[in-house]
C-alpha cells in the first residue's frame, strides 16, 4: 500500500522535471538561434542569476520585494477568506459585499495605481494595497462560492447530530470549502506575486523590479531574465508549499467526495 | 378492488415512542402533507411507504426535527419536538459522510458533536463499526468503500449515539440487490436485539413487508396515511422463509393493489 500510494508522486515528480528540462532546453534553443538580440540563452541567465546571488543583490533585492507581498498577501488572506465566509453565509452581507469584489477583479490595476500614490504615497502602504488589490478579489469570490455550495445533506447531517451553528461552519462548511478556498488562495497568491512586481515596475523601482528595470536599461537582459525567472520559480516553490499544507490538512477532500 | 383488510391493534399495545399528530406542511404552492396523524409504536420498525413524491422524506425530517411543520405537531415520548435531539439519530439516503473524514472519525461524530472526549467516542465508535461489520476499516476515508460500507459508517454513526429512535431515508436505496438482502436481515436482528423505535422509510413493498412491523401506506394527492398494515405474524418467523411464507405473498399482494390506482 505505501509503495502503491507513493508512486504516482515520483511519477508526477519526474513529469514536472521533465517537463521543466523542455522548457529549459526550448530557451536554450531559442537564445542561441537566437529569436531577439535580447533573448539571452539559458545558460547565460543562470549564471548571471548566479552573479546576482553571489554579489548579495539577489537576497537584498528579494527582502525589498518580499516585505509587500508577504504582508499583503498575509492581509488578503486573512481578510479575504474571513470576508469571503461572511458573505457565503449571509445572503444580506453578499448583496452589500460582492460587487465591491467583483468590481476590484474587473478592474484594470495599472489605472488605479496613480490614484494609490497619490492618497498612500509611494512607499510600502501603496505596495501593500497594490498586492491586496490582485489578490484579495479572487480569494473572497472563491471562499464565497464555496461556502454557499457546501453540500446541504451534509449540513443536515451535522443539525441531526446536534451541531450548533459553530459547530456546522467550522466542522464542516470550512472543510467542505477548503479545496476551493485553496483553489482562491492559489490564485491569489500568483495575483499577488503579478501585483508586487508590478507595483515596483510602476511606483518606485525597488527590489526584484528594480533589477528588472536596471538590467533593462543598461541592456544586461541575461540578467533581467535571471531576475524574472527567480521569481517565477519562487512562486511556483510558493504554490508548491500550500498545496502541500492543504494536503495535510485535509487528506480526503483531495480523494475526491464521498458521495460519486 | 378487494377492500384491504386492516388488522386493529391488538388489546396491550405497546407504548408509542413517536407520534406525529395532524401534521400538515406546505412548501410554497406545493401540499407534501396534509393533517397526517400516525403513530409509532416502541420498539418496533415502521415503515413509511408509498411512491415517490408522496411525502415520505419530508415527514422524517419533520419527525427528525430538521424541517418545522405548517402545522400540527410531533411527540417523542410525549415530549414535542422543537429541533434536532439526542433522542433521535438519522440515517441518510445518500449516507452524508464526511469525504474529509476517516470512517472512525466519522461514525464518533455525532459523539463529537455532543462532547464526548476523543478516546471515549472514538472506543465507542470502534464497537459499533465491528458491530455493523467494518472492522478493520477505521483508517479508511470514505472513498475508498462501497456503496453499502458507506451505509454500515452512516448506520453505525446513528447507533453510536445510542437515540431511542433511529429515522432511516431510504437507506438500502443506493447500495446493490445483495448487499440490500444483508441490509434487510442485519436490520431483522437489529429491531430484535436493540431496543430502539425504527422509522424507516422505504418505495418498496417487498423490503417494507420483509422488515416492518407496521407500514404506514402513504398516498398523494392529498398526502395521508391511507392505511396501516400489520404483518404480525411474520415477526415470528424464521428470517430465511419470510420470503415464502403464504403471508408475505399475500401482503405484498394486499399493497399492490392499494398502490396501483397510483401508478399509472
Ligand atoms: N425543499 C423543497 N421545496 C419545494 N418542494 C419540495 C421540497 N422538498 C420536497 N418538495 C416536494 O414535496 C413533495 C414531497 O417530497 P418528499 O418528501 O421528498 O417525497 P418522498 O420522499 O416521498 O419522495 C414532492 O412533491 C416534492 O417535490
Ligand atoms: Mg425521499
Amino acid at each position: 500500500m505505501p509503495l502503491l500510494q507513493r508512486l504516482p508522486i515520483r511519477r508526477s515528480l519526474l513529469l514536472k522535471l521533465l517537463s521543466a528540462l523542455l522548457v529549459f532546453g526550448a530557451w536554450e534553443i531559442a537564445g542561441r538561434v537566437p529569436v531577439s538580440y535580447a533573448f539571452p540563452t539559458f545558460f547565460e541567465s543562470m549564471s548571471a542569476l548566479w552573479t546576482l546571488a553571489i554579489e548579495g543583490t539577489l537576497f537584498s533585492a528579494y527582502y525589498d520585494t518580499l516585505k509587500p507581498l508577504v504582508i499583503g498577501i498575509a492581509i488578503s488572506a486573512f481578510i479575504g477568506i474571513a470576508v469571503g465566509l461572511w458573505i457565503g453565509l449571509s445572503s444580506w452581507f453578499d448583496w452589500l459585499f460582492s460587487p465591491i469584489f467583483i468590481v476590484m477583479q474587473a478592474a484594470p490595476l495599472a489605472a488605479l495605481i496613480p490614484l494609490l500614490v497619490m492618497i498612500y504615497g509611494i512607499g510600502l502602504t501603496s505596495k501593500v494595497f497594490v498586492v491586496c488589490i490582485m489578490a484579495m478579489p479572487v480569494i473572497v469570490l472563491n471562499t464565497a462560492g464555496a461556502v454557499r455550495n457546501t453540500p446541504t445533506n451534509l449540513v443536515e447531517m451535522g443539525q441531526s447530530f446536534l451541531a450548533n451553528r459553530v459547530e456546522v461552519i467550522t466542522k464542516i462548511i470550512i472543510p467542505a470549502a477548503s479545496p476551493v478556498i485553496f483553489s482562491g488562495l492559489r490564485l491569489g497568491v500568483s495575483a499577488g506575486f503579478i501585483g508586487a512586481i508590478l507595483a515596483e515596475l510602476k511606483i518606485t523601482p525597488t527590489g526584484v523590479g528594480d533589477i528588472i528595470s536596471y538590467s533593462r536599461s543598461v541592456a544586461d537582459y541575461p540578467s533581467m531574465y535571471a531576475a524574472i525567472f527567480s521569481i517565477i520559480l519562487l512562486a511556483v516553490l510558493f504554490l508548491n508549499l500550500l498545496e502541500r499544507i492543504e494536503v495535510t490538512l485535509f487528506e480526503g477532500n483531495d480523494r475526491g467526495y464521498a458521495s460519486d | 378492488m378487494a377492500m384491504p383488510q386492516i388488522k386493529p391493534v391488538e388489546s396491550g399495545a405497546p407504548e408509542i415512542a413517536v407520534s406525529a399528530k395532524n401534521i400538515s406542511k406546505n412548501y410554497g404552492d406545493v401540499e407534501a402533507l396534509k393533517d397526517l396523524t400516525l403513530e409509532f409504536p416502541k420498539g418496533q420498525l415502521t415503515s413509511l411507504l408509498g411512491p415517490s413524491g408522496c411525502g415520505k422524506t419530508t415527514l422524517l425530517k419533520i419527525i427528525a426535527g430538521l424541517l418545522e411543520p405548517t402545522s400540527g405537531i410531533v411527540e417523542v415520548n410525549g415530549k414535542a419536538v422543537t429541533g434536532p435531539g439526542p433522542d433521535r439519530a438519522f440515517v441518510f439516503q445518500d449516507f452524508a459522510l464526511l469525504p474529509w473524514a476517516s470512517v472512525l472519525r466519522n461514525v464518533a461524530f455525532g459523539l463529537e458533536l455532543r462532547g464526548v472526549g476523543k478516546s471515549e467516542r472514538e472506543d465507542i465508535a470502534a464497537k459499533y463499526i465491528k458491530d455493523v461489520g467494518l472492522g478493520g476499516f477505521e483508517g479508511s476515508f470514505p472513498h475508498e468503500l462501497s456503496g453499502g460500507m458507506r451505509q454500515r459508517v452512516g448506520l453505525a454513526r446513528a447507533l453510536s449515539v445510542d437515540a431511542e429512535v433511529l429515522l432511516m431515508d431510504e437507506p438500502f436505496s443506493a447500495v446493490d440487490e445483495q448487499t440490500r438482502r444483508k441490509f434487510q436481515e442485519d436490520l431483522l436482528s437489529l429491531v430484535q436485539n436493540e431496543n430502539k423505535t425504527f422509522i424507516f422509510v422505504t418505495h418498496s413493498i417487498e423490503e417494507a413487508v420483509y422488515v416492518s412491523d407496521q407500514i404506514a401506506i402513504l398516498l398523494p394527492r392529498p398526502s395521508r396515511v391511507s392505511d396501516i398494515i400489520r404483518p404480525s405474524d411474520l415477526r415470528t418467523k424464521d428470517v430465511d422463509n419470510i420470503r415464502r411464507d403464504p403471508e408475505y405473498l399475500d401482503t405484498v399482494d394486499r399493497i399492490w393493489a392499494l398502490l396501483r390506482t397510483y401508478v399509472e
